[in-house]
């Protein structure tokens, strides 16, 4: 019996430590994903994330922004947009810079923000994730 | 049932109480004006044009849940409030236009002409002559504004598909191209012969040009010249941010209001113009390091706005309702900022510049404000949250102005009673 508790106990403190260092290492992304968020997109998607109407798409309750295609969103803020977007019924103009200085792990901590900002509820990217996506764009591009 | 009467009484009141916070539609006007929410929801309406007998037409950005996109309102009763409404046209655009008993209106890279009968009503909705196709439309600043002179020369905005013209567009440390070439076919106001089909470019002539976007535009038949207003470049910040702090880039550059005569250049991209130090400024993807200034060959605004503010219609008001200061003046719609962010945005309001013997006097006011529908008239911090961006603007037979809203589609109807 004393046996199964200090097991427990002792499981109970290892994913405890862990839990809190992913905490931790979370929090860390999200502070350093707004600040390049304040920097660089704040501008044109606005602080509510609600962007400008006909010209530069919402981020906050956009579906892609929220969905599975992490390469997408990993390639637009690499490379920029100059497309016509139409996103859940609307349409935007305006053509989005590109960041080609934006490290793998910056981009993760952008996207961190942005897909756990305002309403977004869609989760962390992680840095393996963002590297996974630039491998996977560059063999599309080939 | 008593529950529900007194459900329903408490609706009724709610509804009240409603209707009574709305006066005049919500908005702040000066003394003895009135508005009415002429229209609601119609779909975004860039701008707007009402015939002699008081028919309005809106051109929408893009077609509406009906599939249309230019929509006719009249008043039947007269109570101020659109009572039938119906549309046409599959293009979305912005321009629109009322000569005699034609009505112009324009795609983003065509302006169309419809024949109107005795009742205004438009006679060929499906068969429009095409008078100018082919005009450039790279999605930046695609919209096509039109206006007429007295006679039956049409003028269009042909905006340049670009912020400063630099070799990659907004991309930080790319410079500017030297001539810039996009002049030849955009960042200008073109003019066209109104009654001629089929006309492209080399049917037209560049009647003004360095302008980076004009949407405001309208002749002013006292003086006879045409008047417009610039969209000032963005991102000084962003891309000198040792030239420039957030704070500077919230105010500059001005937007600008210009007389336009043929053959002047208000100075895009190489210049733009400072309401501070009340200059012209060598942008600094030409060389310019906030203070060098730029050459006395550039036009000088009429009237230098607040940065950023957008300035969507120009309307000379020859009406006779409104007070004799107002007459022969100009209303300019400003429908908000965006890029002032991180700082509060501003705009979102209609503007009076007074006119003297001809000439602007410099000085402006806010005329009609409370569009944006924030509590208590607090600052709007993100654009979209805006309940109605002021766009078109046009004077109505009996001296009314009407204010129309490219979010949703709302027409503000203001008038004056003394």
């Amino acid at each position: 019996m004393a046996n199964v508790s200090i097991k427990f106990l002792i499981k109970l403190v290892v994913s405890t430590f862990f839990f809190l260092i992913a905490v931790a290492a979370n929090a860390q992304n999200t502070i350093n994903g707004k600040k390049i968020y304040e920097t660089r997109c704040l501008v044109c998607h606005q602080s509510d994330g609600g962007g400008v109407p006909n010209m530069n798409p919402p981020l906050d309750g956009a579906s892609n922004v929220n969905g599975k295609d992490i390469a997408r969103l990993v390639k637009i803020i690499r490379n920029g947009y100059d497309e016509r977007i139409a996103l859940d019924g609307m349409y935007y103009n305006n053509a989005m810079t590109a960041n080609p200085d934006l490290k793998e792990d910056a981009i993760a901590d952008v996207l961190t923000y942005i897909r756990t900002s305002w309403s977004n509820k869609a989760g962390v990217v992680t840095t393996n994730q963002v590297k996974a996506a630039l491998v996977k764009n560059k063999a599309a591009k080939k | 049932m008593k529950k529900q009467i007194q459900l329903l009484s408490l609706a009724v009141f709610a509804f009240c109480m409603n209707v009574l916070a709305q006066e005049n539609a919500g908005l702040k006007l000066p003394e003895g004006f009135k508005a009415s929410l002429y229209a609601n929801n119609i779909g975004g309406a860039r701008h707007i044009a009402i015939t002699k007998a008081g028919i309005v037409f809106a051109k929408l950005n893009n077609p509406n849940k009906e599939g249309n996109s230019i929509v006719r309102l009249e008043d039947t009763n007269n109570d101020g409030l659109a009572d039938k409404v119906n549309g046409w046209a599959k293009y979305g655009g912005t321009g629109i236009f009322v000569k005699g008993n034609s009505l112009y209106a324009s795609s983003n890279e065509a302006i169309f002409k419809y024949e109107l009968n005795s009742k205004d009503e438009v006679v060929n909705p499906l068969t429009p002559q095409t008078i100018v196709s082919g005009l450039i439309d790279r999605r930046q600043h695609n919209s096509k504004s039109i206006t007429f002179d007295k006679g039956n020369n049409i003028y269009v905005n042909i905006g340049a598909y670009s912020n400063a013209c630099q070799e990659k567009d907004r991309m930080p440390g790319s410079q500017g191209m030297m001539p810039c070439p996009i002049l030849d076919s955009a960042g200008g106001v073109w003019k066209f012969d109104g009654t001629k089909e089929n006309q492209t470019y080399k049917d037209g002539k560049r009647y003004a040009t360095g302008l980076r976007n004009v949407i405001g535009l309208d002749w002013n038949t006292e003086t006879n010249q045409l008047y417009v207003t610039q969209h000032g470049r963005d991102q000084l910040n962003s891309f000198y941010p040792n030239l420039y702090t957030d704070a500077q880039n919230a105010e500059l550059p001005a937007e600008t209001f210009y007389a336009m005569n043929e053959g002047d250049n208000a100075g895009w991209p190489y210049v733009y113009y400072d309401p501070i130090q009340k200059k012209k400024i060598v942008s600094p993807e030409y060389g310019g390091d906030s203070k060098k200034e730029g050459s006395s060959e550039f036009k000088d605004p009429a009237v230098a706005f607040p940065a950023h503010m957008a300035p969507m219609a120009v309307l000379f008001y020859t009406g006779n309702q409104f007070p004799a200061k107002y007459k022969n003046g100009a209303f300019i719609s400003f429908h908000g900022s965006w890029n002032r962010a991180p700082l509060p945005q501003e705009g979102f309001f209609v503007a009076f510049v007074p006119f003297k013997n001809g000439k602007a006097t410099g000085e402006w006011e806010i005329f009609a404000n409370g569009f944006a529908g924030t509590e208590n008239g607090a600052k709007v911090t993100n654009t979209g949250k805006a309940k109605a961006r002021p766009c078109g603007l046009a004077q109505g037979p009996d001296g009314s102005i009407y204010v129309s809203d490219d979010t949703k589609g709302a027409i503000f109807k203001i008038s004056y009673n003394k």
